[in-house]
């Protein structure tokens, strides 16, 4: 399936991008994470969480959405 | 259920003093209201390594954020005896010493809006995507983490 994966603040500087599709055939998130260390292994030792339906989820979580956001450190206030 | 809709908290730029003068003045016909607190949050000029933070550049996931700000504001509602609660958030450039959140809740009693104010910048603070760019005088950057 198609995913449109979108990286925000000092995700968006390791990717280089706001945002992206990419094409992933598997089910969890901790898959798809895999799949995006492959891509930029930067992110591998950054911070961060991922949100589904606009909810956080674990890496144990299956993909239900075909939107799915990587959040780095919340710093609002 | 509620039937309170999702608000954009969201303004552009920093929130002037004159904005929270205005809604103060907005509140005095509510008769009802006892007490006000408010919350203001700051931009500070943190020193890391010799160089001074002149600004934030605030960002956010803005349709989970919007959400999460009316959880909050729903969670408080259904915890405290509140007569009303409003929040304001920037996005973009605020510079150190100007405000980036404005929160103001309102009660009968004064004991109420203590602990909820407390409450509702708490679950701000851990709970909503809101991304904080900290541009020093020499414009290079970290990325702000909340603690």
């Amino acid at each position: 399936m198609e995913l449109k994966i979108k990286y925000f603040g000092l995700l968006a500087e390791v990717t280089g991008c706001e945002e992206e599709s990419i094409f992933f055939s598997g089910n969890s998130i901790s898959e798809l994470l895999e799949t995006l260390y492959t891509s930029y292994s930067g992110l591998k030792d950054k911070d961060f969480q991922v949100a589904q339906n606009m909810e956080l989820v674990s890496p144990e979580d299956k993909i239900t959405n075909t939107n799915i956001v990587l959040l780095p450190p919340f710093a609002g206030g | 259920m509620s039937d309170r809709e999702i608000k954009n908290v969201f303004v552009q730029g920093a929130i002037s003093a004159e904005f929270i003068a205005r809604s103060i003045v907005k509140h005095q016909s509510k008769n009802q209201i006892g007490a006000h607190n408010i919350f203001l949050g700051q931009v500070r000029a943190d020193v890391v390594d010799e160089k001074t933070v002149k600004a934030i550049e605030y960002t956010a996931y803005q349709e989970m954020a919007n959400r999460k700000f009316h959880e909050i504001r729903e969670a408080a509602f259904e915890k405290f005896d509140l007569t009303c609660m409003h929040i304001y958030h920037s996005l973009g450039l605020v510079k150190a010493g100007e405000i980036c959140l404005f929160v103001f809740v309102s009660s009968p009693r004064r004991k109420t809006i203590f602990e909820a104010l407390e409450f509702v910048v708490e679950e701000i603070k851990a709970k909503v995507p809101v991304f904080g760019k900290e541009i020093f005088e020499d414009s290079t950057h970290q990325w702000k983490v909340n603690t």
